[in-house]
């Protein structure tokens, strides 16, 4: 009995000290004097030596700005990094963090671990709505709380080969889906049982052929105002899927767009389907013009806003848009010099377009969309266009890394290999599925 | 009488501290390695933990939702139980037959040894990256050969019943580190056992099963063990097969769920990472890696009970 009782207390201590090992969401106060001279840490994913140097710039551009603060930039960092260090905090964790993704502002935001920028905001008085685009502002917050700002800015539009367009006698990119459903029929070269030329991926795993990128187009909404998983509600998710399965069927079918989708390169890589001639059109971000031209691509690209739904013709322009975020980690110590960081890399109108034209991105402000120092080529102003229509959007934030993104994917990759007939049950289990993951983060 | 009672308590209690402080390197190890972490897990698969705010107190709610709303457990429990049952033993079949093919060749052993060991070297990623490759269904060099001999052409990791398969020819490729321990053993069985058969009339059949097998059961019982124990803990390979074939390996904030394709990749070291890392659910995390823990306990006992009795009768 008496070594029961022991292994009951030891048992008990154990796990009582495992919750000395949690993380903690208490704040500290921004009471730190940004005039004074301070060293603060910078996290951020970029890698490629032209994107370090677009960073280093930046941040001598920040110094010589302000010389009391003094910026340790650590680079190459990924999300799983961030949030191991923003768990464990300490004096060598990030003061100043950005991310790639979107996903994780749910997380960040309402669990306090971001430093909530309403505050620095006002007591700087930033308008948002005359400094950022909405859908930037929307994929920056959660449930109302600010704990992030855009970063620079990714568009997604239409990609097209002007060599294989004039080929078929094409002069025109598509506007509405119907004509860009022809089209794709045009520039489809059936070859064997592939193809020698296919006029676009449809499929699911198609690179950037994601659902949430299509759904864009229609405007969808993905949650109620309650919260709740909207998608059997809301008819732009079945028609996004009705027009996507169609145009599958159309094109060949799921099984031999498959097979000749195992034949792609890698989608970050030289021989990306688009570079090669596999596919004559795609889906994709600003990026990719300067990844073609680093590929050595001989034929003209074209780019325009990704097609609309024709009873939405009126809307052309619009695209999907996504980003990178930057924020404040509550645990700093230095949250007023951290601020002047943030602010200066997502308001300062030179350091943003600066930031842009070095690394090829959409700035992020109003004012850097329509500045005259911002290195435009025919192809780029389509996605600063993209960026600045009043009808792009994006995803929304939750609270579980974006886990609804994946599984209403899942149901696509389902219902596009014929394996879930019906689309309206399907959507509504897919609603249900969604609701329990939401209430098992809540 | 009661000094001597004293003195021989005070004895008795320096020589248990004196074992203690032999034993410490172990006591400490197996504390802070395994049953902090073991009782942490337990804790946390009660609690909504999100890693960032203090753990709340939730019950069997994270059991609930692992269990009848976590619609990737059960695919992930049942390719795990296949590789498990499947991988396993076509592991220790394919060392097992490798180390006695290369015991007996005569001239070149070495080389061939060497040959059938380099591949377990290679990094898990590489490996897999470069079976992908071999195997693409649409490019891959295998799916080209077997195209110009009439034979058909499978889907491999982009088609849900032969990705495991697939999975399973890249680990018996890597047999290299069972090979090495079969050859050991097999070389380690007395020659007078097998002389004393060849005279009793035994043909090469029976002489493995009564002589060969008896005497190298225990390793045998070794490599089903460790086989199934990192089995339950595969997690590289298939997340590697199933982002390349996918076409999604890399790229600046990508969403990735792992188990392409159609879930049939899935392991549950992988849904620790998806719920504890992509989705912040330590608690569903936690009820993942506990039902590992069981399932590698239960495997483990069974197999040590089995192996418990011919090991007694061999002794």
């Amino acid at each position: 009995m008496q070594r029961l009782s022991r292994a009951l207390i030891g048992t008990a201590a154990v796990a009582l000290l495992a919750t000395a090992c949690t993380g903690t969401s208490e704040a500290p106060k921004a009471n730190d004097d940004a005039t004074k001279d301070v060293t603060i840490t910078f996290w951020h994913g970029w890698s490629a030596p032209s994107e370090a140097a677009a960073i280093a710039a930046n941040i001598k551009a920040f110094e010589t700005k302000h010389p009391n603060i003094k910026v340790k930039v650590v680079g190459n960092i990924n999300d799983d990094k961030i949030k191991q260090a923003l768990r464990a905090g300490g004096p060598n964790s990030p003061d100043v963090v950005s991310s790639f993704t979107t996903d994780n502002v749910g997380t960040f935001c309402s669990s306090k671990v971001f430093s909530d920028l309403k505050p620095f905001l006002e007591k700087s008085a930033i308008d948002l709505d005359k400094t950022f685009p909405k859908a930037l502002q929307d994929y920056t917050q959660y449930q109302g709380t600010r704990c992030t700002l855009p970063l620079l800015n990714d568009a997604y539009g239409l990609y097209y080969n002007k060599d294989a367009f004039k080929a078929a006698g094409i002069t025109e990119p598509p506007k509405t889906l119907s004509e860009f459903d022809a089209i794709a029929k045009k520039l489809t070269k059936p070859k064997g049982d592939g193809y020698s030329q296919l006029g676009f991926m449809p499929n699911f795993h198609g690179y950037e052929s994601t659902s949430g990128h299509f759904a864009a187009q229609w405007g969808a909404t993905y949650f109620t105002p309650e919260g709740k998983s909207n998608l059997a509600a809301d008819p732009g998710f079945a028609k996004m899927f009705t027009w996507q399965s169609n145009l599958v069927k159309e094109l060949g079918g799921f099984a031999k767009l498959e097979k000749y989708r195992a034949t792609f390169g890698d989608e970050w890589g030289a021989k990306n389907p688009f570079h090669t001639g596999q596919v004559a059109m795609s889906i994709d971000g600003e990026w990719r013009l300067g990844m073609a031209k680093e590929a050595g691509v001989k034929f003209d690209i074209g780019t325009a806003p990704f097609p609309v739904p024709d009873d939405q013709a009126d809307t052309y322009g619009k695209g999907y848009l996504s980003g990178t975020i930057v924020g404040i980690a509550s645990t700093s110590q230095k949250q007023n010099a951290a601020w002047e960081l943030v602010k200066f890399m997502t308001t300062d109108t030179k350091a943003v377009v600066d930031f842009a034209n070095a690394i090829h991105n959409v700035p992020s402000t109003l004012e850097a969309l329509k500045s005259p120092d911002l290195k435009v080529d025919e192809g780029f102003k389509t996605f600063l266009d993209i960026a600045q229509h009043a009808k792009s959007n994006t995803t929304p934030a939750s609270p579980n890394g974006g886990a609804y993104q994946l599984t209403l994917q899942g149901f696509g990759y389902q219902y596009e290999a014929g394996k879930e007939p019906d689309l309206a049950a399907g959507l509504a289990k897919t609603d249900a599925q969604i609701d329990k993951d939401l209430a098992q983060a809540k | 009488m009661a000094t001597v009672s004293l003195g021989l308590r005070q004895k008795r209690r320096k020589e248990r501290l004196r074992n203690l402080a032999f034993l410490s390197p172990w006591l400490i190890g197996v504390g802070v390695f395994f049953l902090y972490p073991l009782a942490s897990t337990v804790y946390f698969s009660f609690m909504k933990y999100d890693g960032f705010t203090p753990p709340v107190w939730t019950g069997l709610k994270n059991w609930a939702y692992v269990f009848n709303d976590y619609p990737m457990f059960w695919p992930a429990l049942r390719n795990t139980l296949w590789l498990v049952i499947v991988m396993v033993a076509l592991r220790v079949l394919f060392g097992l037959g490798i180390g006695l093919l290369i015991t007996k060749v005569k001239t070149g052993a070495g080389v061939f040894r060497t040959l059938f060991y380099l591949p377990y070297l290679a990094p898990p990623v590489a490996a897999t990256m470069a079976f992908a490759f071999l195997l693409n269904p649409g490019t891959g060099p295998v799916n080209s050969i077997l195209g110009k001999l009439g034979l058909p052409q499978p889907g491999w990791f982009n088609d849900p019943a032969w990705s495991k398969p697939a999975l399973t020819l890249l680990a018996i490729w890597g047999i290299g580190d069972l090979m090495v321990i079969f050859m050991a053993s097999l070389l380690d069985v007395p020659k007078e056992l097998y002389e004393a058969s060849e005279l009793d009339g035994a043909g090469a059949w029976k002489r493995f099963v009564h002589v060969t097998l008896p005497t190298i059961q225990p390793i045998v019982l070794f490599a089903v063990v460790t086989g199934v124990i990192q089995t339950m803990q595969y997690y590289t390979q298939p997340l590697i097969a199933g982002k390349v074939a996918s076409g999604v390996i890399g790229g600046s904030g990508q969403q990735f769920e792992p188990g392409y394709p159609d879930k049939s990749t899935l392991t549950l070291p992988q849904l620790v990472y998806n719920l504890g890392f992509q989705r912040f659910d330590t608690g569903g995390a936690s009820v993942v890696a506990l039902v590992l823990f069981v399932l590698a306990m239960i495997f483990t006992a069974f197999l040590m009970r089995r192996g418990s009795g011919f090991l007694a009768t061999d002794d």
